[in-house]
């Protein structure tokens, strides 16, 4: 695994292939939209999807933490699939999050999924979380005052040209203010960032990252600004609230 | 008069006859008959079809001689159309004869009441039989009639069927505890040996191409000729075209119609009537035509394209002149040189009155979780006789009593080894064992779900202030930009834009149209045909009977590259497109060169070719690959079959592809609802997502286990490969070539590719950056801006077009 530094702020980020980001001079390890019991929250509602999808997010953070040994971890929102999803999880998968968590500083920044604090799991919940001149916060603000941001929320994902045609993969996307990251729940599907939520938030464009197998492919994206501009209609990749909703 | 014999004696029976000659009022006369002798309330005899305007026509049909028998009996339908305040007159009131469909069966059976409704029941009479057993559908059906025996123990069973290879295997697919013997089999001879010829083009028939557009001034010529027409053709991208280019030559206005699939059915309806009215000289259709209503007087058939089996144009080629005395009259116009070798192989196979096709496979584990669902539905049911009842129908007659516990529990509650859905559970058991559905919105969820046919994902295409034209399927929409062209419905049509509910277009437009390709047009030739081929390929005496240019093109492949031996394998190694490809001549059939697909490019990956995707056609397997195949002898080693095998076509397209359908007709994934907000490339990518993490943590569920199982059946027995194998050892020919061979073209634009997830994709992404990075130094403008250290350079910024996704990796077999 090979990550890929970037620069915020004057800060050096690392780009994890697995979909982290993990700032070192602060010990901090960041991941976003891991949507816990996903699989349950549709159980309930009689789609018996396998429940196994807690576990294998779980199994993919482990060895970040491992690798990494952060002494702050930032859930960057939608770590759960729905309020009630902390309470839902299996007694294994919760000793497992509990024994990941271990004492490190834990934050939750709230999502549109999760707007309270997780049931009986350690660390704060807030609404945005800011250190130095960085703020980590669930959906990116489109204005200046957003200051020097990491995000998630959209789910990004980008396809790259190669001689054999495009290849897709869920991606960070970053310009000069902010970086977005991918989701990293194994339930998780992605939304293309040419389309409207997120080219409104990258209208100059930026840097694609796209997730490989132990490495990131980068891409520079041209401005968005057409495309921030458009309304959904012209757009094809039929966007609205995509990879909130679906499955 | 046999029909009426097996009716007297209560037996159950099944008519075998060519299309046409009256089967399906042969059915039901002995009906009619019990009808007229002793008049009966509740309903006596239920008829199903495959087609809803099926039903509808023979509802039509049935109801003059009714009448003329003096018969004072009702006739009605039951689709999914039927509107609701019928319905349920129908419930309580219902008519003595009643035609439906399989789904509509399904659903009348899951309710409360039906019971009551079915006690009664005489007759079941199934239309169309060959066309439902051994699918999905067919199991469907399957689970309902042992349902329907169980409630009226003294029913009979009809089935009507075409000409079929496999008689008595259909006998027990229709039999009460799936018992052949208990079937009297009526079999019609053919009357009068169908009347076959080919058609060439007056100019040079084309190397490949599947559409036959260059024969469409003979068939023209030929549509003048005769009174009514139907001009057949493989897919409905091609009928398109057809029509197109029939309308472009057609100086004297005929009445040329246009019938496929994804037209709106007021559409197909029009043209249906127009047809029965005489109306029109000519319908270009697709397999949409052919089953179903019987117009009488079409006086020929066209077939372009190859008809890709024997029974396929046995059943195409009586739809021309319904009468048994005179042969029908059909002309086949082969599409291009190999086609032309297909079509002869066809007429030989008919002449020699040999028919092909496959026997009713076993029925999938995914139509008995809706079938269990649905049966507790309609009441509490002990899973002793539930099973008792299920394999009772032939699809599942050895179905084992774990496998149906296994189901039964996935229908519960999913049935994981991890504890934690019990609390969700749709079904519960009372003290005695009884199982019940746990609340009405159970009902109503499953409902929704009803079905085994899982369509790709659909968008409904209407012209701008205009009538609905049609449906598409939503990737192709997704590969366009507004402005661009295609021909839809028989006209160019521009794109505007996506609205929620429907692709906006308008008439015209500039530039060269597209044409909608759709996933579900594939029309695999069957092995049989595929025998007959090789044989005439590889026999140079028979070619003399072949037209010049087949001849000329024969020899070009032996000049440019070899013709396959007759012994041995020949493979030829080019490069195309930015690919390499390899196509191996082995002749082994489609299913024998899927399982090889696998194991090549396993092996493949393995050499650091990083392959991408394969294509096993009739005749020939074709790989391509990111890097040269260097010594592809080293691809087709005997010891091929040691290599870690299972984990490879675990990942592959084809099991990928098949866990969706599954996932999605047992019920654990959405089916896709016309205007739901939840597009299918969403849920494509969804059940990826629950494949992957399924397989790795819970191997032996029981959707895999019938994803398994029904590969399997897509799959050969990995024997016959290394028969092959050893046959081809040491006699390996490789022609390594500037260019495709000759008799590679017609292979090669085969539908049916299958894709690798290999490293292919992460070897070219690298690629992709590292050469942009050469090209421009790693200079761009704001790369220092962005503050980027030391990670691979920047890349041109692409157009929207080339940037947009081929679709996911998953998704892409349909792109072939």
């Amino acid at each position: 695994m090979i990550s890929a530094p970037f620069h915020l702020a004057g800060e050096r980020l690392l780009l994890d292939p697995s979909g982290a980001l993990f700032w070192p001079s602060r010990h901090l390890l960041v991941v976003s939209d891991l949507h816990l019991e996903k699989g349950s929250h549709f159980a309930s509602r009689g789609r018996f999807v396998p429940p196994y999808d807690t576990r294998e997010t779980l199994a993919r953070l482990a060895p970040l933490i491992r690798r990494y040994t952060p002494e702050r971890i930032v859930f960057l929102g939608d770590s759960f699939h729905d309020a009630d999803g902390a309470a839902r999880m299996h007694a294994t998968d919760r000793s497992t999050l509990m024994h990941l968590l271990g004492n490190r500083h834990i934050t939750w920044v709230l999502g549109n999924h999760d707007p309270v604090a997780p049931d009986d799991l350690p660390g704060d919940a807030v609404p945005e979380y800011r250190d130095g001149p960085l703020v980590f916060r669930h959906e990116g603000v489109p204005t200046r005052e957003a200051g020097f941001e990491l995000s998630g929320h959209f789910h990004p994902k980008a396809s790259l040209p190669t001689r054999c045609g495009p290849v897709t993969r869920p991606c960070f996307l970053a310009d000069a203010r902010r970086v977005m990251l991918p989701a990293f729940g194994a339930f998780t599907g992605g939304l293309d960032i040419t389309s409207q939520p997120i080219a409104a938030l990258f209208p100059r464009g930026g840097r694609a990252f796209l997730l490989g197998k132990d490495r990131l492919h980068s891409a520079a994206v041209g401005p968005m600004r057409h495309l921030a501009a458009a309304q959904s209609t012209g757009s094809v990749n039929r966007m609205a609230d995509a990879p909130l909703h679906s499955l | 008069m046999a029909m009426l014999d097996a009716a007297e004696a209560g037996q159950s029976a099944l008519l075998i006859a060519p299309t046409g000659g009256g089967k399906t009022l042969a059915g039901f006369l002995p009906s009619l008959i019990q009808l007229h002798a002793q008049r009966s309330e509740g309903l006596h005899t239920l008829y199903i079809s495959p087609l809803k305007a099926l039903a509808v026509d023979i509802a039509r049909n049935l109801t003059a001689p009714a009448e003329e028998m003096g018969l004072d009996l009702r006739i009605e339908t039951r689709t999914g159309d039927t509107p609701a305040n019928r319905r349920a007159r129908q419930r309580q009131n219902p008519p003595q004869i009643l035609l439906t469909t399989p789904e509509s069966l399904t659903l009348l059976l899951s309710l409360p009441d039906a019971n009551e409704m079915f006690a009664g029941l005489q007759c079941v009479v199934i239309d169309e039989i060959h066309a439902l057993a051994g699918t999905k559908r067919g199991d469907q059906l399957a689970l309902c009639l042992s349902r329907l025996s169980a409630l009226a123990p003294s029913m009979r069973r009809v089935g009507l069927s075409a000409t079929v290879a496999h008689p008595r295997a259909l006998a027990a697919w229709c039999a009460k505890d799936a018992d052949p013997d208990s079937v009297r089999i009526v079999q019609e001879s053919g009357g009068a040996s169908p009347d076959l010829s080919v058609m060439l083009p007056a100019g040079r028939l084309p190397w490949g191409g599947h559409m036959g557009l260059s024969s469409m001034p003979e068939v023209y010529e030929r549509l003048k000729e005769a009174g009514v027409t139907i001009v057949f053709v493989n897919t409905r991208a091609q009928s398109e075209l057809c029509f197109q280019a029939l309308w472009r030559l057609n100086e004297d206005n005929l009445p040329i119609a246009l019938h496929h699939g994804s037209l709106t059915i007021e559409q197909r309806r029009k043209v249906e009537a127009a047809m029965a009215a005489g109306k029109l000289r000519a319908v270009v259709a697709t397999a949409s035509l052919d089953l179903g209503i019987d117009w009488g007087a079409v006086d020929q058939v066209i077939q372009v394209g190859a008809p890709k089996g024997v029974a396929r144009l046995l059943q195409r080629v009586g739809r021309a002149n319904h009468r048994m005395d005179e042969p029908s009259r059909a002309i086949l116009v082969p599409a291009n040189r190999f086609e032309v070798i297909e079509c002869r192989a066809a007429i030989e196979a008919v002449a020699a009155h040999e028919v092909d096709g496959d026997p009713p496979r076993p029925g999938g584990l995914d139509v008995l979780a809706q079938h269990i669902l649905a049966m507790a539905c309609h009441a509490p049911f002990f899973p002793d006789d539930l099973f008792r009842e299920v394999t009772g129908a032939a699809p599942y007659a050895a179905l084992t009593r774990q496998d149906f516990e296994d189901t039964l529990r996935f229908v519960e509650d999913g049935g994981y080894a991890l504890s934690g859905y019990e609390r969700f559970r749709r079904l519960f058991r009372d003290y005695q064992g009884m199982v019940h559905v746990r609340g009405p919105q159970v009902a109503r969820q499953l409902r929704m779900n009803l079905g085994t046919i899982v369509e790709l994902p659909l968008l409904k295409v209407r012209m701008r202030g205009g009538p609905m034209l049609g449906e598409v399927e939503e990737w192709f929409i997704s590969t366009l930009e507004p402005g661009d062209n295609f021909i839809f419905a028989g006209q160019v049509v521009k794109y505007e834009r996506l609205d929620p509910t429907a692709v906006i277009v308008s008439r015209g437009g500039e530039g060269e149209p597209r044409v909608p390709a759709y996933g579900g047009s594939r029309m695999p030739l069957t092995t049989f045909l595929a025998r007959r081929v090789r044989e005439i390929l590889s026999h140079p005496e028979q070619w003399r009977g072949l037209p010049a240019s087949v001849r000329e093109w024969l020899a070009m492949q032996r000049h440019r590259s070899e013709m396959p031996p007759q012994e041995g394998l020949l493979i030829e190694v080019f490069p195309r497109g930015s690919r390499w490809f390899m196509v191996a001549y082995c002749f082994e059939g489609r299913l024998a060169h899927q399982t090889l697909g696998m194991l090549v490019t396993k092996r493949m990956e393995r050499l650091g070719m990083a392959p991408m995707g394969f294509l096993g056609t009739d005749y020939v397997l074709a790989t391509w690959s990111a890097f040269e195949p260097t010594n592809p002898e080293r691809l087709f080693e005997e010891d091929l079959l040691g290599e870690e095998l299972e984990e490879w076509i675990a990942e592959s397209s084809m099991l990928r592809r098949t866990f969706r359908n599954i996932a999605t007709i047992a019920g654990l994934l959405e089916k896709n609802h016309p205007g739901q907000e939840k597009s299918g490339r969403q849920m494509t990518m969804s059940s990826d997502l629950i494949y992957d993490v399924l397989r790795k943590h819970e191997p032996d569920h029981i959707l895999l286990r019938a994803t398994r199982a029904e590969a399997a059946g897509g799959l050969t027995d990995v024997s016959r490969i290394s028969t092959l194998l050893a046959r081809a050892s040491g006699q390996i020919r490789v022609r390594r070539l500037e260019a495709v061979s000759p008799l590679a073209v017609p292979a090669l634009i085969e539908e049916g590719r299958e894709w690798v997830s290999g490293s292919a994709e992460d070897a070219l992404l690298a690629e992709a950056t590292a050469l942009v990075d050469e090209a421009t130094e790693g200079e761009e403008s704001f790369t220092g801006q962005l503050g980027l250290e030391a990670i691979s350079g920047p890349l041109p910024q692409p157009s929207r077009r080339e940037a947009r996704p081929r679709r996911s990796r998953f998704a892409r077999q349909r792109a072939g």
